[in-house]
């Protein structure tokens, strides 16, 4: 398992949902628009959220956001534009599919910090380094209950639209 | 006196599910400590020693109860009150 990282007695016991089969498929723009966004924030962390329609695990339509906390290693969503953009998802029958953030310094793992505000159960935590000026990492993980399970990435065309 | 209260995915296994509840209370700070009464052990994933707990965001209606005086913000009859936990994190 590459990068895997679990811990004994996890919840859900045996094989559950920390080792389902987990890949994250998203399309070549829409993971161009999360590195573009990580670039243009550098040195702050940048984030945000990709919707798609409740229980499709289709990364569809891209919502960069603030960081309230303007900061090179710590990031925040203002509280007033999460609730804008939960409720439109919830109007939409969507849910946040990719909730992506930045590291600037680091490698793209999630931090300590990272797992233990992750709160939306359902969520492809992205995470992208931009400590290097040539190139990227662009790596996804589920985190549930404080174990975080690194999982694939496939960069396929969607047949919906390229989102955003 | 009825008070909706939309309750995020992850505080759904307090609820049997429930998206959204009912309370009762004068002030937020009562209505949390009524929903506790039906769904044992939500008061506590919502505040701590000092209060609404910093990485949880909690609504009445379309404000910040951070701007209205935290736990102590007046709830009404048709009041909603949303919580979402925040959206955190970094390499810091």
């Amino acid at each position: 398992m590459k990068g895997a990282v679990k811990r004994a007695g996890e919840v859900g016991g045996g094989r559950g949902a920390g080792y389902a089969a987990c890949m994250l498929t998203i399309s070549p723009e829409l993971r161009a628009k999360i590195v573009a966004h990580a670039r243009a924030d550098h040195p702050d962390e940048a984030c945000g959220v990709i919707a798609g329609p409740a229980g499709s695990d289709r990364p569809e339509r891209f919502i960069p956001m603030l960081n309230a906390e303007r900061s090179p290693t710590f990031y925040r969503f203002d509280s007033m534009e999460q609730l804008r953009v939960w409720r439109e998802m919830d109007d939409r029958d969507e849910e946040p599919v990719v909730i992506y953030h930045s590291h600037t310094a680091t490698e793209a793992y999630p931090s300590r910090t990272d797992i233990s505000y992750a709160s939306e159960p359902g969520a492809h935590y992205v995470l992208v380094s931009t400590r290097e000026p040539d190139s990227e990492e662009f790596r996804s993980y589920r985190i549930l209950d404080g174990v975080v399970t690194e999982e694939d990435v496939t960069v396929w065309p969607t047949a919906v639209g390229a989102g955003g | 006196m009825a008070i909706e209260v939309r309750i995020p995915t992850i505080l759904r296994t307090y609820t049997s599910g429930a998206k959204a509840v009912e309370g009762a209370g004068g002030t937020l700070d009562e209505l949390i400590s009524d929903l506790n009464k039906q769904y044992d052990g939500l008061r506590e994933r919502l505040v701590d020693d000092s209060g609404l707990r910093r990485f949880v965001n909690v609504y009445l209606n379309d404000e910040d109860v951070r701007f209205l005086g935290g736990l102590a913000a007046e709830v009404h009859d048709g009041d909603t009150v949303t919580v979402l936990p925040a959206v955190a994190g970094g390499a810091g």
